[in-house]
């Protein structure tokens, strides 16, 4: 107990666990970014040992960093003709299935990002887990661990896609008996892709296509270089996403 | 003459009253006994932290009133808390004591409605019609400072809304408010809304013994749940229980003192602690809450009485200028143009924000690439831990505790499905 009062939680990470983790803290928020073939190994430690204790898992959820910086109006384009007018640029309210974005190049596109709470030591600590492949993004399941996250890699893997390895039970949660797609995704269109009505002729309710609304964005996506975002160009010399 | 006996499966829900909305259980039965639990889930489902991704960040706030139901200033809390965190800034002291005091309001609010519907479950009718007497006052709360009695959209980041108001609205004469009822219930109202709070603070822990006198020595209440569904410390902290679901489990833990945010570190309050883990004991937790958060109202309001201030950040920014403003100068005008067509760009990076709602911790994660709007929300509802555990914790036990289990857990389908 004086130990971990003494040392900070990310110099105790790093000393355990050394190259595994890479650990940043921002705000006094404790990030560890580890691969996902060391997980069951550090969370394992992370609840057991005297050090951490990190006896809960608060919370889970996947991340689809998909388009991430990717604004919907260009703003620092001035042509002749002005400004454009924000209704152009892949969004996600801008598409529908047919039209989504396919295109991806990026590396390592989804996340797992996993919260854990010490109640002994009164410290919490998140860990992120990219999946190395994007078109079966997999991530070791850590039910055994804690066996609360049961849900929570279910609504991960429903929303998201991705496939908790070892999950007892995986199946989908929250998206409709029959659902097929996972919503969450970047490249899932807003409005959805189909629709139920109740068909009076056929007397049942049927899905059908989307047609009732169309893709529309309100307020366009900004990003903006404003003097009040230079703190965000401090804060992203220790960029989590760099490594 | 040998008979075969075979479980059977059960549909339990989605419409039944005792589901607390649209909870689908499909119970394996031996018998009485359930033998298996398997809680569908996402009938409520709306996409919330999807939509949210597809706005500006103030246009989500109405959102999270919509969550849990029950206990909305509590969601906005966490929402604006994380939003803030990204941002920087810090809402003026007079705020943070209007939000503690609104989320105790809040707290009440809930486990009134708690109290009520679960005894209702379990066979006891009038306390249910006890309990929503008193909500209907802190409703009124609710808006006399927002316009709405439930979905207040009240919390802003940097601050809230807009000040108290100054007057109650008041009861008129009408066919079911007359004579000496009607001047009863407009007496609270004669002054401001502190006042009608701290008249309400004066009387509410006689009304809490009331549903104390109906429920704790009941025999019939403590039949259905005195040793029922015991969670046993470590199992709660396994299956990421918090708030009343863990402190009933004897596990002292509350966000308020343990990382206080708002102005909880200046309140003095007592954590109620459980010892069996029961329905009963997380019962008695909740009704200790009840008076618990009665004094930290009343020191709010004491507080709120002695000092007028700012209840909003004067960054443009991010909150609005005044109306007055707006007429004299062109760069008000400006800031409120772009505040209301673009919203305000919100630092890259990432936070985890949590509040002791009512029903446990309510967090907010949320990452931001520097956009108008939020890269990623996520909601952590409290009651989507909590049903999760409902096959280990009711394995066993008959299918009448199932109802009992499910009271206990406090669940709001607004947010598990979110």
């Amino acid at each position: 107990m004086t130990d971990t009062q003494k040392t900070s939680l990310a110099e105790r990470l790093a000393a355990r666990f050394g190259d595994t983790l890479k650990i940043s803290v921002v705000r006094n928020e404790a990030t560890a970014e580890l691969a996902a073939a060391d997980l069951l190994a550090v969370a394992t430690a992370l609840r057991d040992e005297p050090g951490f204790r990190f006896t809960e898992l608060v919370d889970l959820c996947g991340v689809d960093y998909l388009g991430y910086g990717q604004a919907e109006w260009d703003t620092t384009d001035v042509t002749s003709t002005g400004f454009s007018r924000g209704v152009e640029g892949e969004a996600v309210g801008r598409f529908d299935w047919a039209d989504r974005p396919r295109d991806v190049h990026r590396p390592r596109r989804f996340a797992s990002v996993m919260h854990l709470l010490s109640i002994e030591h009164n410290q919490r600590l998140r860990l992120r887990v990219f999946c190395e492949d994007d078109s079966l993004p997999l991530v070791p399941s850590v039910c055994d661990i804690w066996p609360g996250v049961n849900w929570f890699e279910r609504e991960s893997f429903d929303l998201y896609g991705i496939i908790y390895d070892g999950h007892p039970d995986l199946r989908r949660i929250l998206t409709d008996y029959g659902f097929v797609g996972h919503p969450f995704r970047k490249d899932f269109p807003l409005i959805g892709n189909v629709e139920v009505r109740y068909d009076a002729e056929q007397k049942r309710v049927v899905y059908e296509p989307v047609t009732s609304v169309v893709p529309r964005v309100g307020v366009p996506r900004v990003i903006r270089d404003d003097a009040d975002l230079m703190q965000a160009k401090a804060e992203a010399a220790d960029d989590w996403r760099r490594n | 003459m040998a008979q075969e006996i075979r479980n059977y499966t059960m549909n339990f829900g989605p419409q039944h009253p005792a589901a607390h909305g649209v909870l689908r259980l499909v119970l394996e039965m031996d018998g009485e006994t359930i033998v298996r639990a398997d809680p569908h889930v996402g009938l409520l489902h709306r996409g919330t932290e999807k939509l949210a991704e597809s706005k500006p960040f103030n246009q989500s706030i109405g959102y999270m009133d919509r969550l849990d139901y029950v206990s909305m200033m509590c969601n906005e809390h966490a929402y604006v808390r994380a939003i803030e965190n990204l941002l920087g800034i810090e809402a003026p002291e007079r705020a943070q004591y209007i939000r503690t005091m609104f989320d105790e309001i809040t707290r009440i609010l809930n486990h009134l409605m708690w109290v009520g519907s679960n005894a209702l479950d379990l066979g006891a009718m009038a306390v249910f019609l006890y309990a929503f007497r008193e909500r209907e006052e802190l409703m009124d709360v609710y808006e006399a400072v927002s316009g709405a009695r439930m979905h207040a959209a009240y919390y802003r980041p940097g601050g809230v809304y807009r000040d108290l108001p100054g007057q109650m609205s008041q009861y008129r004469e009408s066919p079911w408010h007359k004579g000496k009822d009607l001047k009863r219930l407009n007496s609270w109202r004669e002054g401001s809304m502190l006042d009608f709070l701290d008249a309400f603070t004066d009387d509410f822990p006689k009304k809490v013994d009331e549903y104390e006198e109906l429920l704790t020595g009941n025999r019939i209440w403590k039949q259905r749940t005195v040793g029922i569904g015991v969670v046993s410390p470590e199992q709660a902290q396994a299956w990421g229980m918090t708030g009343a679901m863990l402190r009933g489990s004897g596990i002292a833990w509350d966000l308020r003192k343990k990382q206080p945010y708002a102005k909880y570190a200046e309140m003095d309050f007592d954590i109620p602690v459980g010892v069996q883990g029961d329905c009963y004991d997380r019962y008695l937790v909740r009704v200790e809450e009840m008076r618990q958060s009665n004094r930290i109202i009343k020191q709010c309001v004491k507080w709120l009485k002695a000092n007028p201030g700012p209840v909003m950040v004067e960054n443009y920014k991010v909150a609005p200028p005044k109306r007055e403003e707006m007429k004299e100068s062109m760069e008000a005008l400006i800031h409120h143009f772009k505040l209301f067509t673009e919203g305000y760009g919100v630092p890259a990076g990432e936070t985890y924000a949590a509040v002791e709602a009512p029903k446990g911790e309510f967090g907010c994660y949320l990452v931001s690439d520097g956009a108008n709007k939020p890269f990623r929300v996520h909601l952590r509802a409290p009651g989507f831990a909590h049903l999760s555990s409902i096959d280990a914790i009711v394995r066993g036990h008959l299918l009448a505790d199932v109802v009992a289990m499910i009271g206990t857990y406090d669940l709001v389908f607004g947010e598990v499905d979110r």
